[in-house]
Formats: structure tokens, sequence, C-alpha cells
């Protein structure tokens, strides 16, 4: 039909980012849920491996929608790329297009660049790099700073918290870095 | 895996007195007093679901999408981010203005943030890690569900890099 067809195309900013609004009402009034993802990976390790820290010694069970939530998520992924998927190739901008070709990142045809998040590369250097390293990162980083960019960036800011706004500029300040000091030097490393 | 019994039986135990979560606040926190079973959680599942969606649809899960928005060469991501907030601000502000009430009738709590150090250096090396990834935590999960199996050597880092925040906390400045 007519309307699987249009879901299909990207969805403009929009529609996407009122939607994800949405989501702070409706976690709070389905059950007094406040947003955060982060808090997940938090959850896991209270689950699975709490190892007597006094980090992980709460009742996880309490927080376990979290981890339906996720799951969800990744439900939803599923569906949005396999059901309702894009058959067009993502559209990047001609900036970012030239910059990463001049980095050496040139295949454009899905939503991740297959020279670096290729299955085959989980055991090299690239992976070690942008899974282990990177994942690392916002992992560690995600829970020293307190939440991530939805339990900060969208849960925090839309209550006017002010650490959230802190929260906020560090990520970006640590993004454009990153962008623009680090990965020419790690893409490098890499070729 | 006996330890992680023990360790959650004991929490579970001593509700009443306050845990981990209570004491250095957590996102993601669940404020309603009224315990859920397994059916109750799975509306959570179902609006991940609706998020994971949007979240693949509106290309948020792209690492290009990310590198765009660093490199300040698509208002994408700030469109998308600038208007969830707007609409999150506005929603907050009518739960409150008509005392909106929860499903189970309770009042609706949200725990205000406590500033630390953390905001700043956390959140500078997850921004590095983001810029890396090309994904937040939301978007990770969702790029595993679209069938980028190498993301989840990501998660499991990301799962491992918690854990090591959890152990060094007390040596870190906050």
């Amino acid at each position: 039909m007519d309307i699987i067809e249009y879901l299909r195309k990207p969805w403009p900013w929009y529609v996407a980012g009122p939607l994800i609004g949405l989501t702070v009402p409706i976690l709070l009034l389905l059950g007094n849920k406040s947003f955060g993802i982060s808090s997940s990976f938090r959850h896991i390790c209270a689950a699975v491996i709490p190892a007597n820290l006094p980090f992980f010694k709460y009742n996880w069970r309490k927080e376990v929608w979290n981890l339906f939530f996720v799951a969800g998520i990744v439900i939803g992924g599923f569906v949005g790329n396999f059901v309702l998927g894009n058959p067009e190739a993502i559209v990047v901008a001609d900036d970012t297009r030239q910059s990463l070709a001049a980095l050496g990142v040139t295949d454009f045809s899905g939503l991740m660049p297959n020279d670096i998040f290729a299955f085959s590369n989980v055991f090299s250097l690239k992976g070690l790099i942008f899974f282990v390293l990177g994942g690392f990162l916002v992992g560690f980083g995600t829970r020293y700073a307190g939440g991530c960019t939805s339990g900060h960036a969208i849960m925090g800011l839309s209550n006017l918290q002010w650490p959230s706004l802190v929260a906020t500029v560090s990520f970006m300040v640590g993004g454009f870095a990153s962008t623009h000091l680090l990965l020419p030097f790690l893409v490098d490393l890499v070729k | 895996m006996e330890k992680s019994f023990q360790n959650s039986g004991l929490a579970g135990q001593h509700v009443a007195e306050p845990d981990a979560i209570q004491m250095d606040g957590c996102d993601g926190a669940n404020g309603q007093k009224k315990a859920e079973g397994f059916t109750g959680n799975v509306k959570y599942l179902l609006v991940g679901v609706v998020f994971g969606i949007v979240f693949v649809k509106a290309e948020i899960v792209s690492w290009f999408r990310i590198q765009e928005m660093f490199r300040l060469d698509s208002f994408h991501m700030y469109g998308v981010i600038g208007s969830a907030v707007v609409v999150g601000l506005l929603s907050i502000w009518l739960i409150r203005r008509f005392n909106i009430k929860t499903l189970s009738g309770e009042q609706v709590s949200i725990a205000d943030k406590v500033f630390d150090k953390g905001q700043i250096y956390g959140g500078v090396l997850f921004g590095i890690g983001w810029a890396i990834t090309g994904a937040c935590p939301g978007p990770l999960f969702a790029q595993i569900g679209a069938g980028y199996a190498a993301v989840a050597v990501t998660l499991l880092s990301a799962i491992a890099g918690t854990w090591v925040y959890g152990l060094i906390r007390a040596r870190l400045p906050h």
C-alpha cells in the first residue's frame, strides 16, 4: 500500500524529533519512568557481574522496565530496517562525503560505512578502535556523566536541569574534538 | 553467577533502605511505587519498539548523520534533538500545570539532577566515543536490531566501560 511506501522513506527531523520528545511524557504517564537509556548498561552490570561493587548493589529488578525498553529498541531497529527499510541509499551531505572520502571512508551505501563496520573488521585493529575503544568510552563516559543523550540532553533539558546542560555541552565538545582532531589520526592508523 | 543472585537477593530484602541507585541517582529511574510484573513491563517494550523504528527511520543510528552533526554539515540531528527537547519541555510543563497523574494514579515525580564534575569529564569522554562509534546508547541497540552484528562488540564494550567506572568510581574526581 501507499502508506508503507511512504513510511519507507527517511523520516524528516520534524517528525522524528517530536516523536522522540513524546517518549518523555509517555514513559512518565505509563508508570512514572524517567527517560534514560545508558542506565540499562548499569542494570546489566548489576544483574550479571555486580562483583560486590557498591555501585552495582541495588535492586535492579525494580529498574527492569529499562531492560524491556532497550529490548524493544532492538526489535524496533529490526522492523525499521527490514520491514520499513529505505530502498534507496542514504543521502549524506556533500561536505561530509568529501571530508570522509579524504579520510578513506568511501562506502556510502548503507546506514553505516562498511569500510569500518563490516563484521570481518571485528578482529582487527579497526575493530579494536571503532568497536572496543569507542564502546568503552560510551559506556564509561555516560555512566561517569550520569546519563547520555536521552537522560541528559532530552530528559534533563526538558526538565530544565542545568547540570544536564553542562553534560550536553560536554558531549558536544568531546564529539567535535573527536571528529576533527582524533578521527583523522585513528583512520590513518588503521589504513 | 551465584554471587550475583546473592547480591540481588540481598538488595531485594532491604528495599526500605536507600540502595545505590537512590543514593547516587541514575538516569532512567523508576519513580513508581507500585510494583509491576512481567506483563506490566511489556508496555515499555512496546514504547521501545516504536522508539527503535524512529531511530532507524530518521537515520539517527547512522554513523554518517553523527559525522554530519559534528562537521556542521547538516541541520538534521540538531533538528531532531532540538524539537525533541521542545516537545519534552511542553509535556512536562503540561503534566505539572494540570497535575496529570500516571496510569496507576500516582503523582509524576522526576528526580533533580545534581551537579558533579563527572558531567564534564564523563561527558567529554562519552562525546569522543560518540563520534568514533556513531552511536549514543539508544542507537547502539537499534543498530544491532538493524543487522549490524559487529555493533554487539561495541555494546559489550560499553557494558564493560560502565563496569570499570563502577570499579574505579571512588578514585575519580566528582
